[in-house]
């Protein structure tokens, strides 16, 4: 088996505040190949956007990679000089946001921005560079790409705006694309549109795409494999499919039995008790063991290292065994 | 060539306020008129030749030596007042804008400047516009100008000495915001340079902000002109911009010739009325708060 595009092990991210270390993210590794989507879940705060952050070396101060290995076709990414980082920013590995409307220079034109986001790796003529953003903007789904290039961005609607930063992050053709809860902010009919173009995308371009989200939905129907991140930690990995149909992790459990379609008219959703614990001094254990309805004393004293079970791993004492009804 | 559709709607908006409309009317007429003033004039100010004594304060309707009407009247070299006006308005504008734009272009670098680098040099540099902004602009532009001397040059760098702090001041908040934007935080991820960040980035989104107190400063820088000039220390006698013409006229002003002051009076109110009614209306327009 040759290497594979993305290879992230035991990658570590403290934040020193005033108050302490922060341990935002705690050894987590996955690896991912072209082509392939993977769906990064978890809560706020539980440390998926600081590890998409990480992968691209955008953890400011006090946040620093304190250990772990990122590789980007072998490369490593981790200890590099930030001069380095930046040629491969945008380029090999770029990231899309969740707010458009913060990612997007308000006074300038769509075409003056990807021409920017252009000039900032690569020397090309004008023609070639409308011809580039034409392109991408066709192939994110913007309709009449070559007239909406001269239209500011207050002129788009959030949808579009989207697709527009997305487009941006396609320009230079990177391997990967970090998508940082990027349907968050639009609504269900956009969301649904863009996932499909997503698709598209991926298959057609071979880009691999990482998939950050707290909505089960979009990485159930996108990514074909994920992760569930709780306290900064991997709790469990695997297929989409499998880990969604029968979780093996408790919070797993929690998250898909919280989910509004899981209650009945008229019931009161299904919450997972308490809330996440304070990333400031962990417990030595397993840091969901005070909500876990299967918490023991030995939960709460020893963190459980991840086990492999075929394709899927996860990190709990006492996994559930039964499928989901 | 046809006008961008942005410019034609910022046009638009701008008509529908009449007042502001007007104003924009008469400052573009006080600029054709400065700008024609050897046209228009009567009779050249500057040409001391061609001053009589005979003419000497005479008041409005006087018809003169050489033939004309002083419609103003003339003052006490015997100077056309309107002519005399004429010209001075042209210093005056003149003075205004070349002093308001290299303000503004200083004031605008420094500002994005202290921004974008932070620490140590933006401590600095904002410290010494504080410092500025903390006494009055007519005071350092008062010691400038009698510091160095009379003349066009020096009476542009004391005017501005006294107000690239506005532009520097009004840059420097609008552009630290614009630094945190994450689209200033990805260009900056990038190779691109930050020289190009700055320019393309963030100085685009604080043209506005500075448009608005660049008109203000105009007018500012206008009437600080002539303050300097009455007070003795801007121009040189024998070029009278409107506060000097002002101050010539001051000593008769009791002996009841109200026109050698008056008139010069009134036509640099108006002007600055107007630069500040336009620069009022495009901040409302500039303003999305305030947008409709």
């Amino acid at each position: 088996m040759s290497a594979p595009l993305l290879e992230v092990r035991d990658l570590v991210t403290h934040f020193f505040t005033r108050a302490g270390v922060v341990k935002a993210v705690d050894g987590i590794s996955f690896t991912l190949n072209p082509g392939e989507v993977m769906g990064l879940v978890g809560e706020s705060g539980s440390g998926k956007s600081i590890t998409g952050f990480s992968l691209l070396g955008l953890v400011d101060a006090p946040g620093r990679i304190v250990a772990g290995s990122v590789k980007l076709n072998g490369q490593e990414l981790v200890g590099l000089p930030q001069a380095e980082l930046r040629r491969i920013r945008g380029k090999t590995m770029s990231m899309v946001f969740q707010d458009p409307a913060m990612t997007l220079n308000p006074v300038l034109t769509v075409r003056r921005q990807m021409r920017l986001a252009l000039a900032a790796h690569e020397r090309m003529s004008d023609a070639a560079a409308t011809a580039r953003c034409v392109d991408v903007l066709s192939r994110v789904g913007i309709p009449d790409a070559a007239r909406r290039l001269d239209s500011y961005p207050h002129e788009f609607s959030g949808g579009m705006r989207q697709r527009v930063a997305l487009a941006i992050a396609l320009l230079h053709r990177p391997a990967v694309i970090v998508a940082d809860e990027p349907t968050t902010a639009l609504d269900v009919s956009i969301q649904a549109q863009i996932l499909a173009e997503m698709k598209d995308l991926v298959r057609d371009s071979g880009t691999a795409l990482i998939w950050i989200s707290h909505d089960l939905a979009t990485v159930s129907s996108l990514a074909g494999k994920m992760a569930v991140m709780y306290a900064g930690r991997m709790v469990e990995t695997g297929p989409t499919g499998t880990v969604l149909s029968a979780p093996r992790h408790h919070y797993t459990r929690g998250l898909l039995d919280s989910l509004p379609s899981q209650a009945e008219p008229g019931q009161d959703l299904r919450q997972i008790p308490g809330s996440t614990p304070s990333l400031l001094g962990l417990p030595p254990g397993c840091p969901f063991a005070s909500r876990c309805p299967a918490g023991t004393a030995t939960c709460a004293q020893v963190s459980p290292e991840i086990t492999w079970e075929g394709g899927r791993g996860f990190r709990c004492h006492h996994p559930l065994v039964e499928a989901l009804a | 060539m046809t006008l961008n559709p942005n410019l034609r709607r910022f046009f638009s908006e701008f008509a529908e306020n009449k007042v502001a409309l007007v104003a924009a009317i008469i400052v573009l007429a006080i600029v054709l008129l400065a700008l024609l003033a050897p046209l228009v004039a009567p009779q050249d100010p500057y040409d001391l030749a061609s001053l009589t004594l005979r003419d000497a304060r005479r008041p409005p309707g006087y018809v003169g030596t050489q033939g004309y009407t002083h419609l103003l009247g003339t003052d006490a070299q015997g100077r056309d007042l309107l002519s005399a006006i004429l010209y001075g308005l042209r210093i005056s504008l003149q003075m205004g804008l070349v002093a308001g734009a290299i303000a503004f272009a200083l004031g605008a670098t420094i500002g994005t400047t202290a921004a974008y680098l932070g620490g140590r040099v933006e401590a600095v540099l904002m410290r010494v516009v504080d410092l500025q902004l903390s006494f009055p602009a007519i005071l350092l532009a008062f010691v400038l100008a009698a510091l160095l001397g009379q003349g066009r040059w020096p009476l542009t760098a004391a005017l501005v000495a006294a107000q690239y702090a506005y532009f520097a001041r009004t840059a420097h908040g609008a552009a630290v915001a614009e630094r945190q934007k994450d689209y200033v935080e990805a260009a900056l991820s990038t190779p691109l340079p930050g020289r190009t960040v700055v320019l393309r980035h963030i100085l685009p989104n604080c043209m506005a902000p500075l448009l608005v107190v660049g008109t203000v400063q105009v007018a500012s820088a206008i009437s600080l002109e002539a303050t300097l000039s009455f007070l003795g220390v801007g121009l040189p006698p024998t070029e009278p911009s409107l506060g000097m013409l002002i101050s010539n006229g001051f000593q008769y002003m009791l002996s009841g010739r109200y026109w050698i002051s008056i008139y010069p009076g009134v036509a640099l109110i108006v002007l600055i009325i107007a630069i500040n009614l336009v620069g009022d209306q495009i901040r409302d327009q500039l303003n999305p708060r305030l947008r409709r």
